[in-house]
């Protein structure tokens, strides 16, 4: 089995965000960058499906020099295959979903992962953007997966339920957390991977659809007030909830 | 501009967050002159249209077809691509629910259209469509723009408020949609007893590891059916199978925005806010006066929740 995984390095998720002087994006100094979480998830499924079926996991990121290090990490999780499709810059959604799409289709992956959403732009949208453009079956946030030879069932959360899928391969599945618990890399998945070719693909420029206009920071909540200590406290707080804040 | 929007059925419900879109489209076509159309897909949708209406929609499209009963990406992408060859919308307006959150960049994708999710507002200044959408889990806030059309948007549940138009009228149409669904939908759950989900939950007592055991969310259990409220969990609770990942609040969970939201041995991560940080009024209890959910809310009482919560059933009673 031909299997795609497509990952993003984003900040930690404890990083303190600082927005930049320019208002458009984070100030990236002091931030440590990791593999997205989610991608984590993909990553492993792709592996796991690898040890069931056989075959090869290739892991592709798009960005500047920086995504190497999500290539790295995928490889030292044992990843076979890494390429780094190089961003030309001003590349928006689209523009980013457009590029892996093209990178994806002709190489005759059975199996495409992604995360359900990076945490960075928190856009849940390049996975079904990707299955989409490559005309190909998706089914998005997925926990459960089964893979035969030429179909797989998919199970995925809705509020309220839960809903399973069935569709042919080739097929793109963004992998949500209970689809598995990720393996840590071992030192010498580490050292290997340190050692392995990443191919360069250039990526193509594709004007932005939209422009930020302006990145800041969520309105501060004005400081809230210690009602008091212990059960003493509960009839002045359910009084405050009544009369002050009028949500009982 | 005329607008279409995609209301999402789940069994024999329409989401209320379909219907803050509608709210939200109707403000945008009066300030610009347009018509409201509303999108229905699946079986049976006649007894839907009055609550369509009700909302604001000035047509209605019933694309009534067996096969898109249950939602499938490729079967409801078909059916809002369809409903936008068949009338002269320029923009898609959809809840970012778990659904929306799919279908949105789906049809974006198809319709080779601008996307915007998981939008809290939403404008029209001179043409230009302008949102704001909270990224790096609500540390940061978006402004995104775009001249481009058609656009699709999805607006994040409970940032906007449904409310009722008296007197409108809307028009009730078919609509054809040919389909040719690979993604088989093969089984259907719902969660036993309709429980309310708490991205839906006007009230959510949220429990956290402070609450030490299965057996104490009685507790939180029953202060949420007194309030009419929802259930909610961090992380480690739903790691430790406590309780269920549906009720999982934060980055990995859901995202909620209730009017009370109450946090009960949560400590306040980062990720845990991520979740419930658009909550209009935080209650935190915990035993630890330092904790950081004291910063993100707005009462808080600092004690034991096995003395704080007895006392509470007590006064709500
Ligand atoms: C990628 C990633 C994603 C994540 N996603 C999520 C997510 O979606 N949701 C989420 O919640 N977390 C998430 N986390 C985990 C998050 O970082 C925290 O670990 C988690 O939120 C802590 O849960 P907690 O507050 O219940 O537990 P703790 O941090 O252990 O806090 C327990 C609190 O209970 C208090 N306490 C103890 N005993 C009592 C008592 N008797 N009475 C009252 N108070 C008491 C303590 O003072 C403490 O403040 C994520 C982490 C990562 C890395
Ligand atoms: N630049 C990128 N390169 C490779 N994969 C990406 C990139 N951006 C997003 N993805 C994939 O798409 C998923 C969802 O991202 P997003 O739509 O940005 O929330 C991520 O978890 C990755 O799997």
């Amino acid at each position: 089995m031909n299997i795609a995984v497509l990952v993003k390095l984003v900040p930690d998720t404890e990083a303190s965000i600082k927005i930049g002087s320019d208002h458009k994006y984070i100030n990236t100094s002091d931030v440590n960058f990791v593999l997205n979480p989610y991608d984590e998830y993909a990553v492993e499924e792709a592996l796991l499906q690898k040890t069931k079926h056989g075959g090869e996991v290739t892991v592709i990121s798009l960005g500047g020099d920086e995504a190497v290090k999500s290539l790295r990490t995928s490889l030292a999780m044992g990843a076979d295959v890494a390429i780094h499709v190089k961003n030309p810059g001003g590349l928006d959604m689209f523009g980013i979903a457009k590029n892996l799409a093209n990178v994806l289709k002709d190489k005759g992956y059975d199996l495409i992962f992604a995360g359900k959403q990076a945490v960075d732009d928190d856009c849940s949208a390049i996975g079904s953007m990707v299955a989409e453009l490559m005309g190909i079956p998706h089914v998005s946030t997925v926990t459960k997966l089964n893979v035969e030879d030429s179909k797989l069932t998919a199970e995925r959360e809705f509020e309220g339920g839960f809903e399973v899928y069935e569709l042919p391969l080739p097929a793109l599945i963004t992998a949500q957390k209970g689809l598995n618990e990720p393996r840590y890399a071992s030192l010498k998945g580490i050292m290997m991977a340190k050692k392995k070719q990443i191919e360069e693909i250039e990526g193509e420029a594709i004007p932005a659809v939209t422009e930020v206009l302006d990145l800041n920071y969520p309105p501060i909540r004005p400081p809230g007030k210690i009602v008091g200590e212990g059960a003493e406290a509960v009839p002045e707080l359910v009084r405050l909830l009544k009369e002050e804040a009028k949500v009982l | 501009m005329d607008i279409l929007v995609y209301l999402e059925k789940r069994g024999n419900n329409l989401r209320t967050a379909g219907f803050e879109a509608v709210t939200a489209a109707r403000k945008l076509a009066d300030v610009s002159g347009g018509k409201l159309i509303a999108l229905l897909a699946g079986s049976n949708l006649e007894g839907f249209t009055a609550d369509a209406e009700k909302y604001g929609a000035d047509q209605i499209l019933l694309a009534e077809d067996q096969a898109l009963e249950g939602y499938t990406p490729d079967g409801h992408r078909a059916a809002i691509v369809a409903a936008m060859e068949k009338t002269s919308a320029k923009l898609v307006l959809m809840a970012a629910t778990a659904l929306g959150r799919d279908l949105a960049p789906t049809v974006a994708a198809n319709l080779n259209a601008a996307l915007l999710p998981d939008c809290i507002s939403i404008e029209v200044i001179e043409g230009r469509l302008t949102v704001t959408r909270p990224v790096y889990a609500g540390r940061a806030i978006m402004t995104l723009a775009t001249n481009s059309w058609p656009a699709v948007v999805s607006l994040r549940p409970k940032a906007f408020t449904a409310v009722v138009r008296d007197g409108g009228k809307a028009e009730i149409a078919k609509l054809d949609v040919q389909t040719d669904i690979k993604t088989k939908l093969i089984e259907t759950r719902f969660e036993a007893g309709g429980k309310l989900d708490v991205t839906e939950a006007d009230i959510i007592v949220a429990g956290g590891r402070g609450m030490k055991s299965n057996e104490n969310f009685k507790l939180i259990e029953d202060i949420s059916s007194l309030l009419n409220g929802a259930v909610g969990a961090s992380r480690p609770v739903v790691d430790s199978e406590w309780r269920p990942h549906s009720e999982q609040i934060g980055q990995t969970g859901k995202v909620v925005g209730p009017t009370l939201y109450f946090a009960v041995g949560i400590s306040g991560a980062i990720q845990h806010l991520a979740g419930m940080r658009s909550s209009k009024v935080v209650v935190a209890i915990n035993k630890d006066p330092d904790a950081p959910i004291f910063k993100s809310a707005d009462y808080g009482i600092v004690g034991d929740a096995m003395e704080v919560l007895p006392a509470l059933i007590e006064a709500l009673k």
